[in-house]
């Protein structure tokens, strides 16, 4: 686990994720149990009027809780959500970022509040969002 | 046909996944993790874990699990391919381990469009339980159906 941050305005390490490949949508779509054909199938992405295939929004929402777990460790994530900005292109390149919003004490657990992103290495946000990590 | 109002309320079974150490490692070597504690059972239980954890997202498969889990969509009139996911959340109650038996059920608790239709949402609450009936996670989603221009439903 790397150095936890404690302060408002603290940024976590960026995890930079390898450019996204057919083989990690085809996978993830076995391991996820999410066999939309529109992430698989370039076919069925053609007839939806799509250029190729794309993303599942939550591999990039799995990409980002490993922000959060190497970080602060399973036990300690209190809660978790994303809003998909746009949808992440096979070949896509994800940056996820974490950015230290608040600290505050709830029934005496400190409590973090994360700012999310994700971001292609085009500058295109792909996800917003926002964990709130017990930092007891 | 398409999303209404009146879905509000309504709800529907899910899925029950059993978690195994297998299915909880081929969703590590998908989502590139490589931290040892969801992937090496003594790695785990150095952490403090009875066995491999569950990873913060995978809980959305145990929805998935259901034998056909997009065939509510299909009765809906909704074409899957016009379907986006909008905004995922997940609120945490307890750890869940492989081993644990894992069930969903989802209630839809709203439904709006915008762009005058072009854009509807569909907001639903999906509690998923252990095998004691015990709340581990409780999950919102907001799924988008965007119009396909030009392509026949």
């Amino acid at each position: 686990m790397t150095t936890t941050p404690l302060t408002v305005g603290d940024h976590l390490t960026d995890l930079v994720i390898e450019p996204i490949s057919r083989t990690t949508l085809a996978l993830f779509a076995g391991a996820s149990g999410d066999h939309n054909p529109v992430h698989i199938d370039s076919d069925v992405a053609a007839s939806a009027g799509l250029d190729d295939v794309f993303a599942h929004g939550m591999l990039s929402m799995a990409y980002l809780a490993r922000l959060l777990t190497d970080n602060f460790g399973i036990d300690n994530v209190r809660s978790y959500r994303t809003r998909f900005a746009s949808i992440t292109p096979v070949h896509g390149q994800p940056t996820c970022r974490g950015v230290v919003r608040e600290v505050s004490e709830v029934d005496g657990e400190r409590l973090a509040t994360l700012d999310l992103t994700v971001e292609l290495s085009d500058g295109t946000t792909t996800m917003l969002g926002e964990a709130v990590i017990s930092l007891d | 046909m398409g999303l209404t109002t009146d879905l509000i309320g309504t709800s529907r079974p899910g899925g029950t996944l059993l978690i195994t150490r297998s299915r909880l490692r081929f969703f590590a070597r998908a989502t590139g993790q490589s931290d040892p504690v969801f992937i090496d059972e003594a790695a785990a239980r150095r952490a403090g874990h009875r066995d491999l954890p569950v990873p913060p997202t995978f809980f959305f498969s145990v929805d998935l699990e259901a034998p056909d889990p997009f065939a509510y969509l299909d009765a809906l009139g909704v074409d899957l391919r016009a379907v986006l996911h909008g905004e995922q959340e997940f609120v945490y109650h307890r750890t869940a381990h492989a081993g644990d038996e894992l069930s969903s059920s989802t209630v839809v608790t709203d439904v709006y469009d915008k762009k005058g239709g072009e854009l509807q949402f569909m907001v639903t609450e999906t509690p998923i339980v252990d095998q004691d009936g015990k709340r581990v996670v409780t999950m919102r989603n907001t799924l988008v159906v965007r119009q396909l221009a030009g392509v026949g439903a």
